[in-house]
């Protein structure tokens, strides 16, 4: 359990975290999400003691990080998975981490042979892929097997195999009951990965809910219907109340689930080509509720729409 | 050539580290001369007080030149550069340049900005400067900053690395030099050839017993220069960027 | 203990401590076997001192290892790990000074006795035995310098924080400021008998005795005014307080 209460942070004139309250349940996966700049970096370091806050305090299991006891047997942190000595061995990074928690030597082992990088052990670190030295990363994370483990940005930068394989990594930690907190830009990610959300923008809170509520909450949802002759049907739906507009040769129908909206082309006698709901994309509920905290606007009109997600959800 | 040129001079001045050394270079020098001109007495200042801080400007210098190149290699820059510019050769020339120039600009600022706070303080007839080793003490400063300024960016190129590059360039003339001078028997001839002791003798004088006059030690420190830069160039060329 | 170890580790598993061990090993054992060499019984014969020449070479480069022991971590944001490891940051920082200062004192030692073996081997026939505590001094005195100018050295990389930075100052310092604020105009020679590396230098070459002590004979003498004994004193306070406002600044600033 991780909880925020009033944490703020200022680098001179720049508010990077503003009065942010939030709590990390146990158990889940929690995405930690924002746009670029949002203060999500800041606000990890906050957490482990690293950045002493301006106002407020985190605290993880009710204590702050720098009171913690050999910390790394309480929680394990992937913040930047290039700090690492470059001429250090995988193996000697995470000795000298190992030793300084007391955790036993063959802990070291164990956290290699999970993280599949036994084999390239006594290489430099240096040398290392970005999906390896991530790996890298996960192994001091998990290294005395902490109930709490925090990463900022686990996938930035990964292929499609290590990303699913992070993905997977996470909900298995979750299953075994520790608390998860992840950061991410990308929606489509913490979408797929996290059950609950926490959303900040320019360091404020935005919300904190399931990521089911959070799209359900932020997008409408709408029907889309097709047919050769809709007049009727559009009259219909008018009056019942449902507000329509045209899309193509279709209608798109909110305020109305499908099952009416067939009842009600029955009743008027038309003819239906596609009855089809469709879902809010993460990407539209986060733009909607953090448009007007994008800390870096870019002017290009009309980005194209990502895909449609489906919330992972639990 | 021009367009490198003006490139290398907008990476140099979009970084600290040029700015805050021409801070530092300027400030000791010109602070040293003061102070020097301030606790003087016996005698009057003469041209050579002035030019007290010398040797701190030089090794400020040294070090910024050094880091002109190092911290491109550090941050991977030189990658970035080399794709733009794939004449090797012309970049790091071009960079050479920018930087010597800027070496010479801060020496000049430096060495007369030094006479004229020694000047304001206590101006005497000895402080004129009239000689031309008066001109050379002085005006000189400059030409040996630029000239220094190539060794480093020659050595920080060979050793890519800003704590590898500055030890050398400062354990070199700070150190080496002088402590060769201590080797019973041969030392004093080895000392009478070193690079920056002969740099030193076109600013200050030769002295009666100097292989070189001193327009000859000038062009001698900057052969130096020139074969450095030259091997930095052939390896910089041979190397993986 | 345990914090002494991992520090021990993260130095021993970089390269930068070996190369400037080898670095500081050859510079002053070389230095000594060639005054050993080139000495000539009937200018200067060799004497205990004479064969400590490169002890200023060393001094130096111990001091670079010690300030990269530092300031690698920095740059390469493992002191953000080792915090989150130990946010204890005072013991953290005291025990990477105490391991570096340790390695610094045993290539202090080496140096020094290596120097004066090999130039006993090269000058069988120069009595070059250790008798006075001068000579002592003069030999087993410089890994109790190198030590802590190490920790001068770890405190100012922890303070500035880059390589370039920290070395720069500290080797500025050391071999350009101290010696040319000797010849300031009248308030230069009472500032140098004051100045910190020119205070260690005592206990080295300090030698009770002036008269017998040639300026050939050995590195540089120090013009400072406490005895050896008291000079290191105060030195090894000018490094405590500069680690202690070192551990301060840390403990303060964001990692
Ligand atoms: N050390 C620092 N000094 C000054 N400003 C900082 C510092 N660290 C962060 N900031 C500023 O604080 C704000 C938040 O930065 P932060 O890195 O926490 O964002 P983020 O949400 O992690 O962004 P991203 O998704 O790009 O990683 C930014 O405006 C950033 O410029
Ligand atoms: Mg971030």
């Amino acid at each position: 359990m991780i909880e925020a209460v009033g944490l703020t942070k200022s680098y001179g004139k720049t508010l990077a975290v503003d009065n942010l309250s939030f709590s990390v349940p146990t158990g889940r996966v929690t995405g930690f999400l924002g746009p670029n700049g949002a203060g999500k970096s800041t606000t990890m370091r906050m957490i482990l003691g690293l950045d002493t806050p301006t106002g407020g305090s985190a605290l993880i299991d009710g204590k702050r990080y720098r009171d913690l006891h050999q910390p790394l047997r309480t929680v394990g942190a992937l913040l930047d998975a290039k700090w690492v000595h470059p001429n250090r061995s995988a193996r000697a990074h995470l000795q000298w981490l190992a030793r300084s928690n007391k955790l036993p030597a063959k802990r070291v082992d164990e956290v290699l042979e999970i993280v599949g990088l036994t084999a390239v052990a006594g290489k430099r670190a240096g040398g290392f892929s970005l999906g390896m030295s991530q790996r890298l990363g996960i192994a001091a994370a998990l290294l005395g097997d902490p109930q709490v483990l925090l990463f900022d940005e686990p996938v930035n930068g990964l292929d499609p195999e290590g990303i699913l394989w992070i993905r997977k990594f996470m909900h298995r930690l979750a299953e075994e009951g520790r608390t998860v907190f992840v950061s991410s830009h990308l929606l489509s990610e913490m979408a797929l990965t996290a059950q609950e959300l926490v959303v900040i923008g320019r360091g404020k809170l935005i919300s904190q809910s399931s990521t089911e509520d959070f799209v359900a909450q932020a997008t409408e949802n709408t029907v889309l219907v097709r047919g050769p002759q809709l007049g009727h049907l559009r009259t219909a739906l008018g009056q019942a109340g449902a507000s329509v507009r045209d899309e193509g040769a279709g209608l798109v129908v909110s305020g109305m689930d499908c099952a009416d909206i067939g009842e009600l082309a029955a009743r008027t006698q038309t003819v239906l080509h596609e009855l089809s709901p469709q879902r809010g994309s993460l990407e539209e509920a986060f733009m909607q509720l953090t448009g007007d905290s994008v800390e870096y606007h870019t002017e290009i009109a009309d980005a194209p729409t990502p895909a449609t997600l489906v919330p992972a959800g639990k | 050539m021009t367009t490198l040129l003006a490139t290398e001079r907008i990476k140099l001045f979009t970084t600290r580290s040029p700015w805050w050394s021409a801070f530092l270079a300027l400030g000791l020098t010109i602070g040293f001369a003061a102070l020097v001109g301030l606790n003087h007495n016996g005698g009057p200042l003469t041209v050579e007080h002035s030019q007290f801080g010398m040797q701190f400007g030089l090794m400020v210098v040294s070090v910024m030149a050094a880091l002109a190149i190092t911290t491109e290699y550090r941050f991977a820059t030189i990658r970035a550069t080399f794709q733009a510019v794939p004449k090797r050769t012309s970049v790091l020339v071009a960079k050479t340049a920018v930087v010597a120039v800027l070496a010479a600009v801060i020496g000049e600022v430096a060495a007369f900005g030094s006479w004229v706070t020694t000047y304001a303080i206590d101006g005497g007839p000895e402080m004129a400067i009239t000689t031309g080793a008066d001109w050379r003490m002085v005006a000189g400063v400059g030409l040996v900053y630029a000239i220094a300024s190539v060794i480093s960016v020659a050595v920080g190129t060979l050793v890519r690395q800003s704590a590898g590059a500055i030890s050398i360039l400062l354990i070199w003339p700070l150190l080496v030099e002088n402590l060769v001078q201590l080797i019973p028997g041969i030392g004093d001839d080895i000392h009478d050839w070193m690079p920056f002791t002969v740099a030193g003798r076109f600013l200050n004088g030769t002295g009666p017993d100097a292989p070189m006059g001193p327009w000859a030690s000038l062009a001698y420190f900057a052969g130096v220069a020139a074969v450095l830069l030259v091997a930095s160039l052939v390896v910089a060329n041979k190397r993986d960027a | 203990m345990t914090l002494l170890a991992v520090e021990r580790i993260k130095l021993f598993t970089t390269r930068s401590p070996w190369w400037c061990t080898l670095i500081a090993l050859v510079l002053t054992i070389g230095f000594g076997a060639l005054m050993a060499g080139t000495s000539d019984e009937a200018i200067a014969p060799l004497n205990v001192a004479a064969t400590q020449f490169g002890y200023g070479f060393g001094l130096v480069v111990v001091m670079v290892m010690a300030t990269l022991a530092i300031t690698t971590e920095y740059r390469f944001s493992t002191i953000r790990a080792t915090f989150l490891a130990v946010p204890n940051r005072p013991s953290t920082l005291v025990a990477k000074a105490t391991v570096v200062a340790v390695l610094a004192a045993v290539v202090g030692e080496i140096a020094a006795f290596g120097s004066w073996g090999i130039a006993g081997a090269i000058k069988p026939n120069v009595d070059l035995a250790i008798n006075t505590a001068y000579e002592w001094r003069a030999v087993a005195g410089v890994g109790l310098v190198y030590a802590l100018s190490a920790v001068v050295a770890v405190a100012v990389g922890v303070l500035i924080r880059h390589s370039a930075g920290a070395i720069a100052v500290l080797l500025i310092w050391n071999q350009l400021v101290e010696p040319l604020v000797q010849l300031i105009p009248r308030v230069g020679d009472d500032i140098h008998k004051w100045m910190p590396f020119n205070i260690a230098n005592k206990l080295v070459t300090g030698n009770p005795d002036p008269t017998t002590r040639d300026v050939l004979q050995g590195p540089p003498p120090s013009d400072a005014v406490l005895g050896p004994w008291p000079a290191i004193g105060v030195f090894a306070a000018f490094a405590a307080v500069l680690l202690g406002i070192a551990i301060v600044v840390a403990n303060r600033r964001d990692a």
